[in-house]
């Protein structure tokens, strides 16, 4: 008689091998890439090709670089200016979906929807039209050269922190300020003391995430800025039209690290808030 | 705007035309269109395949290893797109890491054969050609998968999550083995995520220039290249504008498309409860 | 009396996860056409065991025979048991009819074949007329016979029932547990289930194994398990029950027990009382009397009421003796008037017969 003999739980598909090697394989290939990358930043070579040696020479040179300061400044300003601004649209676009019942509301949450949605090109040629469209005025001075990019972050960013929030405050149900009300606190007051500090966890997740996608948007920025606003993905693309060098290298990690540690901390945040409300 | 008609570089005329919707259905347009459409659907196909398994993986992980998978799937999404592809040049190139492995393991088969005075048979080829991964439509659809996998990943990995595993067990005890669990049982309780999955592929996909624009050569151009040379070098905004709308279009047509399929099958689960 | 044919036989069963131990040495036989009952606190492991039979776990070593064959490594998709699951676990997408079929669709059995056992077996669960609704559409009890019909409908050797009927509310529970034990006589089924209730272990098992911390305490059949258990364990997890402790000495072949409550008691038995073991005897065995009992083969006491709970039916009481032990007593509320004289703080007498008396192991 033929005995198969079975190590595992049959749907405990955790102990598959197949299934581990594809994911594994899969992992590898997803950070090679960006592994290389950091890599070949410190490599002593222009050639980017065999490791000759660790060095810091081209993070140096980044800093002496007048244009890519100048970039990572504009990426900057614009990334907080529009985390601040869709951070508080974001909050009054959500508790006003929350709290409210108006006219064409089903369809207001549909088009809160829209600019995630739609590819990225559309909603980059569609403020570029848009700003044509108003004649809006082409500024010589900074920081108001960079307010057409940032209107155009704002537009697509808020979306995501309106949503975010939302699903946050969904979690808090009517009872709890009925009760914060029968236990004598005023409107201003559940505002304050109950609505404000549930939501702060998702707040902080929100505007952190607004700034991550303000910080790394390239394809709306691409379409809408101009020779004087230049930001950081964009010369970066610029940069990278002519080649492989270990400064694109360089810029980018940094890139990456400031974005990872942003991300780590609404990721942090965000299940902190999850946490609280399973407890 | 995209019904506008462009008088000279500067002005535009906002009349309402189709000729910029017409112009669109020609020639080397709409064949660019149509190679677009194939590109995603290839792509989108292909990131099923790879994320059915890893989701799988990631789902009956213990709780502690499937964190650890979560976050190095997103990660990278939160990582510079144009960074990324970059990072995938240097692998991808003709004297790139990947052609750069492959010579060193030709060179050492080589040296293998010539110690059985082999070498001379060209078993292996005279000397190595490197693959041309780069500037074709391999490495534009290589490119496509790598970034957007993870957007297949998440979805299908959620709705996975919510499968009663209990579900599993009773379509084994009562007598199917894992084929047959997994087509009868898994993929009709899974396939909200998939379409999820499909839709959050295949339309970013569709709108992509920045991977055709760095790995792609000149024979695979997206629609988003075109729509963004428009802009950006031929100055045809009302065409390119046009061709926008078309994706916008596209993108609602799904949107709708699924909509309707979710409206029956809500419809379906509820029938008859009063 | 011919010995029945074993179905099921667990040998030295053993199964941990991690560092619990899930299963401890169990051995089992389960006979044909039995409704056996493994009857256990939460966690105790009872439903690993349904888990293994089934193959739905592997066991770290041990065999599971089915139908004397040793079916210990043999996958769960080919092992003749079928389960019903607490979670019910029906197929979401799948119709009532669907997912009754689906066992039998996988056994290349004629389509006219399917559809005459598919409607048996609705008939006798009384779903007929729901063949085509959703497992969403469908009450607790509904799904509960859906599971049912799922796992019966396949023929199985044996049927596993995990805590079928724990999510349903007390009425329905009842009459679930009777339509279960029908259904089980009817077909001339084995049925084995796993609970934490005594009372449905007590109504509808034949026989009943106790379960404590992965290993079976004892296996009775149902009313011998209540009457004649052996175990301090199970006498005191299946119903309730007054331990008296106390030491014991063997004159002239009788068991002589020198307890702390009632005094000497002679017990007229010729068996000793195992090392540490202790007596009990049924709340419901100690009767209400007017004045102290002299016969010879009953044991008298007399007490305070302390603690009086009216269930209608019954009244539970407890008695505080002069030595200060406690004392539970069931009393039938046969007349309506009687109630009254069982107000706290009064006294009162009571007796039990000796032959009562349960000779209990730790």
């Amino acid at each position: 008689m033929k005995k198969r003999v079975q190590h595992y739980t049959p749907v405990n598909y955790a102990k598959n091998n197949t299934l581990k090697i594809i994911t594994f394989i899969f992992l590898v290939i997803l950070y090679l890439p960006i592994i290389n990358l950091i890599m070949f930043s410190f490599n002593d070579s222009k050639r980017n090709i065999v490791w000759r040696g660790f060095t810091s020479k081209y993070y140096e040179k980044l800093f002496e670089n007048e244009m890519l300061f100048l970039a990572f400044s504009n990426s900057m300003t614009i990334a907080i200016t529009s985390t601040i601004i869709s951070t508080f649209l974001g909050i009054t676009t959500a508790i006003a979906l929350w709290k409210f019942n108006f006219y064409l509301k089903k369809y207001y949450d549909v088009a809160l929807l829209f600019p995630i949605i739609i590819p990225e090109i559309c909603m980059g040629i569609s403020m570029l039209v848009f700003f044509n469209y108003i004649n809006w005025p082409n500024f010589q001075l900074w920081p108001f050269t960079l307010s057409s990019i940032i209107i155009a972050h704002v537009s697509f960013i808020f979306p995501f922190v309106a949503i975010i929030i939302r699903a946050r405050l969904s979690m808090l149900n009517n009872e709890i300020l009925e009760a914060g009300q029968d236990l004598g606190a005023s409107k201003y007051q559940v505002i304050r003391k109950i609505i404000i500090p549930f939501m702060s966890p998702a707040l902080v997740a929100s505007a952190l995430l607004a700034f991550t996608l303000s910080l790394d948007d390239f394809v709306v920025t691409f379409f809408t800025s101009g020779p004087n606003s230049v930001t950081l993905p964009v010369k970066i693309y610029s940069m990278v039209r002519f080649g492989i060098s270990p400064e694109i290298n360089a810029i980018s990690t940094l890139l990456i690290l400031i974005i990872i540690i942003c991300t780590y901390f609404a990721i942090r945040f965000l299940s902190k808030s999850n946490r609280e409300f399973m407890k | 705007m995209s019904y506008g008609q462009k008088v000279d570089i500067i002005d535009i005329d906002y009349s309402w035309s189709f000729i910029n919707y017409a112009r669109a259905t020609d020639g080397v347009y709409f064949i660019t269109l149509f190679k677009s459409v194939i590109i995603s659907l290839i792509t989108t196909f292909l990131c099923l395949l790879i994320a059915i398994p890893v989701a799988f993986y990631i789902s009956f992980s213990s709780v502690r290893v499937k964190s650890i998978l979560l976050v190095s799937i997103l990660l990278p999404l939160w990582t510079n797109l144009l960074i990324r592809t970059y990072s995938l040049i240097a692998l991808l190139r003709t004297k790139g890491h990947i052609n750069n492995a492959l010579e060193n393991l030709w060179e050492s088969a080589n040296y293998l054969l010539s110690f059985f005075r082999l070498a001379n048979h060209n078993f292996i080829g005279e000397s190595f050609t490197p693959l041309s991964l780069m500037h074709n439509n391999f490495s534009v659809i290589f490119g496509l998968i790598y970034i957007y996998v993870p957007f297949m990943i998440i979805p299908i990995y959620l709705v996975l999550e919510k499968i009663d595993r209990n579900i599993l067990e009773a379509s084994y005890d009562l007598g199917a083995n894992h084929k047959i669990t997994f087509f009868k049982i898994i993929m009709p309780n899974i396939s909200v995520g998939i379409t999820s999955g499909i839709i959050l592929v295949f339309i970013p996909c569709l709108g992509s220039f920045i991977i055709p624009e760095l790995l792609g050569g000149a024979d695979s151009q997206m629609i988003g290249n075109i729509i963004e040379r428009q802009f950006k070098s031929a100055n045809d905004w009302p065409f390119g504008s046009a061709l926008s709308f078309i994706l916008i279009y596209i993108t609602i047509i799904i949107l709708g498309v699924r909509y309707v399929y979710s409206k029956l099958y809500s419809r379906l689960y509820q029938r008859g409860v009063s | 009396m011919t010995e029945k044919k074993t179905t099921i036989e667990l040998k030295k069963l053993n199964k941990k996860f991690g560092d619990i131990i899930a299963v401890n040495d169990v051995s089992l036989k389960i006979s044909e056409n039995d409704f056996f009952t493994i009857l256990g606190p939460s966690g105790c492991g009872k439903s690993t065991i349904l888990r293994l039979i089934a193959g739905l776990e592997v066991q770290d070593s041990g065999a599971v025979i089915i139908n004397n064959k040793d079916s210990s490594f043999v996958q769960a998709n080919e092992r003749p048991v079928n389960m019903v699951f607490q979670s019910y676990a029906l197929f979401p997408h799948l119709s009532v009819r669907d997912n009754i079929e689906f066992g039998l669709k996988l056994k290349k059995i004629s389509n006219i074949d399917i559809k005459i056992r598919v409607e048996e077996i609705l008939e006798l669960v009384k779903m007929n007329g729901y063949d085509f609704k959703l497992p969403s559409e469908l009450s607790g009890g509904q799904k509960q016979r859906v599971a049912l019909a799922r796992a019966i409908v396949n023929k199985p050797k044996i049927v596993l029932l995990d805590e079928p009927l724990s999510a349903l509310d007390a009425n329905l529970r009842m009459e679930m547990q009777q339509e279960l034990v029908n259904i089980q006589r009817n077909l001339k089924m084995t049925f084995m289930l796993v609970t934490h209730d005594q009372d449905e272990a007590l109504s509808i098992s034949s026989k009943i194994a106790i379960m404590e911390n992965g290993k079976i305490i004892e296996t009775n059949t149902a009313t011998n398990m209540y009457e004649y258990p052996s175990k301090k364990f199970s006498a005191e997890f299946l119903g309730r029950i007054n331990i008296i402790e106390g030491a014991s000495s063997l004159i002239d072949n009788r068991m002589l027990f020198n307890s702390d409550t009632f005094g000497k008691i002679n017990l007229e038995r010729d068996i000793k009382l195992p090392k540490d073991g202790v007596l009990g005897i049924r709340p419901e065995k100690i009767i209400i009397e007017t004045g102290l009992n002299k016969h010879k083969n009953r044991v008298s006491m007399n007490g305070t009421i302390t603690n009086w709970t009216y269930y209608g039916d019954v009244s539970y009481i407890t008695i505080e003796l002069k030595n200060k032990s406690k004392v539970y007593i069931n009393v039938q509320n046969i007349h309506r008037n009687s109630l009254q004289e069982l107000n706290i703080g009064k006294k009162l007498f009571a007796s039990f017969d000796i032959n009562d008396l349960i000779i209990l192991e730790k």
